[in-house]
């Protein structure tokens, strides 16, 4: 198992292999089984496609059905009159947010501040945390604080943000050890302005630790006589992570970071629609919770199905052009063409 | 792959020496201030993830007495008392929540490994017809999500507002865990299937008989990454579930706990455990499935989510 994983994350050839089935070989038979008729592969495969179909339509209907309904977002859409008599709006619904809506420039102004702040401070937090558990020469140790911290990532965000309320609320852990040792408490949970940072080190409490798993494998894939080579030509312990551990783990940064772009927009949804009531609208509407706000609550269908759209579409692309970038670089990105 | 190596790693020497106490010569000793300073970042970063779930629990297992001397919360209790758990588990709205996110988390988990099982073992076979377009399909849902508004009235369309098919259909079937599962059917080797296609069997036959009981670990660990996902499910509740009497725990926790509303003790004229406790007491509720499983999930996410990084 371990050596599949650390040799395909070393060797793109044999990962692209296994991705997309077909090998060279493959494809040279391929020619000769496709001549066999539709009909003949259909009586041969039918089995394998009946397994299949539940799954697929069940994606269909919940992925690519809805991906059709995003056409109420070139509609009035009305829910008394359904999806389709609802009448054409074309770009409308667009206009309205592209001249600047306060509210929505909001969403797009909190949603960029908090994508800016988890870019900075929570990406690299696992790389150096896996850095340091790299170093422990103890596998005991590692592996204990390895099970403490991955932990938090299986609690929902519920429980997280009950936690960090019973912690740091005024009523909470920490304020309770202020008081009793006199001193002047805090004020975190409900303050505006540090809602942002709160909710960073809520992502970093929960999912620092799990994240180190990919940066732990690739660090395990790193040639040992590469370190062993620069620390023989007198490299310090930091040269050696600039020279050759980075190195290491360039191809994994910049995938994560590719995928991360694609989920550039989307910034903890649930986590700030549990939180937002405490702190007001102004610094935490952020594009999810305005398509929420707005369409499921506040009935402005079309409107809010526009800017869910919109932000899905910079997705993707986002995905593609980093992707694309990546390969000018010659970098392995996230998928081959 | 088979099913030893996917459940327990066989460390190459290469591995053994890594792993190992032994520190390779050319390494050198970092220095004792080094070291120390390793040893206080880690030391610190365990205690803020393990100190808040023993606050928790504590609080949940104190009196009245204990949560007012401490202030609110209680980081340690001397006695405890499980008065907070009888009062809620004894009828009322959390008990009910806890039924309905047991009873969705059992029935979600069955129907979504049946079903990613089934798509997994379809498209294990690139020659299949068909299997190519399929499984981009597959993939495609990873990139592109449809939005909150059109799922929200697809469930509509369907009827699903208010009953607890809406928790369940539209995150039945993850992308993520069929190209886990898949990848791993593909790592069973070709001449088992073949020699049973051989003697006659059919495809549900060999998926029966030679697949599944090979694919054993990867089936708990999938089953367990959608057991987390049904358990820990929060949003899709808050969308589609009007009616309050279904809620299930995390909305029922997001009540009492993090909205802070009061819960109703009850009056038989005894003395109610402090708010704090029944509060805490809701939310250990929620933690504990999770921790009893966690050794599992620990041992075998890892391995699962590289795979699935690795090869999707």
């Amino acid at each position: 198992m371990s050596n599949i994983k650390t040799s395909s994350l070393a060797d793109p050839a044999r990962t692209q292999g296994q991705q997309t089935g077909p090998g060279p070989q493959a494809e040279a038979r391929g020619p000769a089984r496709t001549k066999s008729t539709f009909r003949a592969r259909l009586r041969t495969d039918w089995p394998l496609l009946l397994l299949a179909a539940p799954g697929i339509l069940l994606i269909l209907a919940f992925h690519y059905v809805p991906l059709l309904g995003n056409v109420i977002a070139f509609k009035d859409y009305q829910p008394f009159i359904g999806i389709w008599d609802s009448p054409w709006v074309g770009f409308e619904n667009f206009t309205v947010l592209f001249n600047g809506d306060a509210a929505f420039m909001r969403a797009l102004g909190n949603t960029l501040i908090i994508l800016l702040l988890q870019v900075v401070l929570v990406f690299p937090a696992p790389i150096a945390l896996a850095l340091l558990l790299n170093s422990l020469i103890s596998n005991r140790v590692k592996q204990w604080v390895q099970s403490i911290l991955y932990l938090p990532h299986f609690m929902s965000w519920v429980i997280v943000v009950a936690i960090f309320q019973q912690m740091l609320g005024g009523g909470g852990l920490l304020n309770s050890m202020l008081r009793s040792a006199d001193m002047a408490t805090v004020s975190i949970i409900g303050n505006p302005d540090l809602f942002k940072a709160l909710i960073t080190s809520q992502v970093i409490w929960k999912d620092t630790g799990w994240a180190t798993i990919l940066f732990l494998a690739a660090l395990a894939g790193i040639d040992q006589s590469l370190h062993e080579a620069a620390a023989v030509d007198g490299a310090s312990p930091w040269r050696r992570i600039w020279h050759v551990t980075l190195p290491g783990l360039r191809g994994l940064i910049i995938l994560l970071l590719i995928l991360r772009l694609g989920d550039a927009l989307t910034v903890g949804f649930e986590q700030i629609i549990l939180q937002q009531q405490h702190v007001g609208l102004e610094v935490s509407e952020v594009l999810d919770t305005y398509v929420f706000n707005n369409g499921v609550i506040g009935g402005a269908w079309g409107v809010s199905a526009a800017v869910g759209l919109v932000k899905g579409i910079v997705g993707l692309a986002l995905v593609l052009g980093a992707n694309k970038i990546a390969h000018m670089f010659g970098e392995r990105g996230v998928y081959q063409s | 792959m088979t099913n030893s190596t996917f459940s327990r790693r066989r460390a190459s020497a290469r591995e053994r020496r890594l792993a190992g106490t032994e520190r390779p010569m050319w390494m050198g000793r970092p220095s004792p201030a080094v070291q120390a300073l390793k040893a206080v970042v880690l030391t610190l970063a365990c205690v803020l993830v393990i100190l808040p779930f023993i606050a928790v629990i504590s609080t949940s297992l104190s009196d009245e007495e204990t949560v007012r001397q401490a202030g609110g919360f209680v980081l340690w209790t001397t006695e405890p008392t499980f008065a907070a758990y009888q009062q809620i588990f004894s009828g009322g709205v959390v008990t009910r929540s806890v039924l309905v996110s047991t009873g969705v988390t059992l029935v979600g988990t069955l129907i979504s490994i049946v079903t990613t099982v089934a798509l997994a073992y379809g498209l294990a076979r690139p020659k299949t017809l068909g299997a190519k377009p399929l499984l981009m399909t597959v993939l495609f849902t990873l990139l592109f999500a449809p939005g909150l508004i059109p799922s929200y009235l697809m469930v509509k369309e369907l009827g699903l507002i208010d009953s607890y098919w809406a928790l369940i259909l539209p995150v039945c079937v993850n992308a993520f865990n069929v190209i886990v599962v898949r990848s791993f059917f593909m790592d069973i080797p070709q001449e088992l299937i073949d020699s049973a296609r051989i003697d006659g069997a059919s495809e549900f036959t060999i998926l029966n008989r030679i697949i599944l009981p090979l694919s054993r670990a990867v089936i708990a660990v999938v089953s367990l990454f959608y057991a987390v996902g049904y358990w820990n499910a929060f949003f899709n509740a808050v969308l589609y579930l009007n009616d309050n009497s279904k809620w299930p725990l995390q909305l029922v926790l997001r009540t009492f706990v993090v909205q802070g509303q009061t819960y109703q003790q009850s009056l038989d004229g005894s003395i109610p455990p402090p708010q704090a406790a029944l509060q805490m007491a809701i939310l250990v509720i929620s933690i504990v499935p999770i921790l009893i499983v966690y050794p599992f999930l620990q041992k075998h996410f890892a391995k699962g989510m590289l795979t699935g990084a690795v090869k999707g």
